[in-house]
């Protein structure tokens, strides 16, 4: 789980760079920016929950 | 951001140069505050702990670290990406070689940014305070000041890629942070996250059904001593950081001093009050996070913002740093002794993001689109560096253990790692595991 909340992480950054690179109107770059933010939210959610699980292993 | 100038005049150098010898009191301040926060067997090892990471910094900087950053104008590398130049590394040579040392720009960046890369490092070891290696954390301090730091402050300081999005897509002004909320305080507060996740949290601090344990800090008039030195660091800190990275000249410096000012003063009250209705009476570690994380939501783009403006980010600076140090110990399980995530990167995040809002409102002239540009500097913050930096101590890790063991931990830092208490003449007591 950790390893797959890191890649999101990753991955919502990617779609930032993609959303610079592909998309010029403002509107649909923003949109397209908020979207790849919200994939990196997941990914941190996902990392934070890996960590309290392997706390719980630990005890 | 504008790109640096290459000369300034003299009033504006005299002034830069002592604006930048304030910043080392922001160092002092932060030492002073991971130490007043620990416990009392850990709190030599914790003031030794932070002169060793200022020494690492500074070395491994200037050694490596400012060739990988460089300066806005300077040689670096340049892929270009659908017909764009994007700026990813300065391509400088190592140990300053044929840098001109001469009150030059340039220059002036260097000598601030051996102290500012010394406040980075300091945010990971207040949160893994207590149980984190002396050896390790020169080791992780070195990673940070040669490649973690100099690596993202290219980007924004160095003419890098961030710094251009205005130039290059027409985001607003291309990412603004004038005095080091995300190269300093988010990349030093997200090291601290992951390092923080790496060495687990001290043992006692949750019982076995995951309820955390009060280990209140051993030297609060440390910690508050730690802010009021601090806050001497930061009008240093933001002044400099805004004549040689945000354009500003010597007149903007008043507006500076009153922002910080304002904005620590915001947030270190509203701690204090939520505090106040959340546990009966004020908390004077999370009031001092709060003054902290006031400091580094003002350094985004204080020379920028009106100051209404800076009390509003102040306030809502106080509200979420209040709030994420009960959230991350109490419902994430992060063991951060010094708050130093809540009050950096937290604090630095939210700063960020206020600057794309109210810095086209202030005083300084800012294009539309700069609150994307915002977010893409902290989408980078968070999807890039946060793993980058969780990598490389993971692995750093690896080779090093970063964690005490059991022992040393109930022994304390201090008698396990140095071999003499900081309070010779007081016992140590097991007062830190009694549930409260």
């Amino acid at each position: 789980m950790k390893i797959v909340g890191f890649l999101l992480l990753l991955a919502g950054w990617f779609l930032v760079l993609a959303a610079l690179e592909m998309l010029a109107a403002a509107t649909p770059r923003a949109l397209f920016l908020i979207a790849g933010f919200a994939v990196e939210v997941v990914g941190l959610v996902l990392v934070f929950r890996s960590h309290l699980a392997g706390d719980e292993v630990e005890s | 951001m504008p790109p640096p100038a290459p000369w300034i005049s003299e009033i504006t150098t005299a002034l830069c140069l002592l604006s930048i010898l304030l910043v080392p009191l922001a160092v002092a301040g932060l030492a002073l505050l991971n130490n007043g926060l620990g416990k009392s067997r850990s709190a030599a090892h914790a003031m030794l702990a932070s002169m060793c990471v200022i020494a690492v910094a500074a070395i491994v900087y200037a050694a490596i670290g400012f060739s990988w950053e460089g300066f806005g104008g300077r040689a670096a590398h340049v892929v270009s990406i659908g017909g764009k130049p994007w700026d990813w590394i300065a391509a400088q040579p190592f140990f300053l070689r044929g840098i001109e040392l001469n009150a030059s720009p340039v220059s002036l960046a260097i000598v601030l940014q051996m102290f500012a890369v010394a406040i980075a490092a300091m945010v990971p070891l207040s949160a893994a305070a207590d149980r984190w290696r002396l050896g390790a954390i020169c080791a992780s301090t070195a990673v940070l000041a040669g490649w973690t730091y100099p690596l993202f402050a290219h980007w924004v300081w160095g003419g890098g890629w961030l710094a251009q999005l205005g130039k290059i897509y027409g985001l607003g002004n291309g990412f603004l942070d004038t005095g080091g909320a995300s190269t300093i305080h988010a990349v030093g507060g997200l090291t601290g996250l992951a390092v923080v996740w790496i060495v687990g949290p001290r043992e006692g601090k949750y019982t076995s059904e995951g309820m955390p344990v009060g280990i209140p800090g051993h030297n609060l008039t440390n910690v508050i001593f730690g802010c009021l030195l601090a806050w001497a660091g930061w009008l240093g800190l933001n002044s400099a950081g805004a004549m040689l990275f945000g354009g500003a000249g010597p007149s903007a410096l008043v507006l500076v001093e009153i922002n910080t000012t304002l904005c620590a003063a915001a947030s270190a009250l509203v701690a204090v009050v939520v505090t106040r209705i959340r546990f009966g009476r004020p908390d004077a570690s999370i009031s001092a996070n709060g003054w902290i994380g006031g400091l580094v939501a003002s350094s985004a783009a204080t020379s920028m913002l009106r100051p209404a403006a800076a009390i509003l980010v102040g306030l809502v600076t106080g509200l979420l740093v209040a709030l994420s140090v009960e959230w991350l110990e109490l419902w994430l399980r992060v063991d951060d002794p010094g708050g130093a995530v809540s009050s950096h990167a937290v604090a630095g995040l939210w700063g960020l993001f206020a600057a794309g809002i109210f810095a086209g409102m202030g005083f300084g002239s800012v294009a539309p689109g700069q609150w994307v540009a915002q977010l893409v500097g902290i989408a980078t913050l968070v999807g890039f560096v946060l793993p980058m930096t969780y990598g490389l101590n993971w692995v750093l890790n690896r080779v090093i253990p970063y964690r005490v063991d059991s022992d040393g931990e109930r022994q304390g830092m201090d008698l396990h790692e140095l071999g003499a208490g900081a309070y010779p003449e007081f016992m140590v007591h097991s007062d830190d595991f009694i549930q409260r």
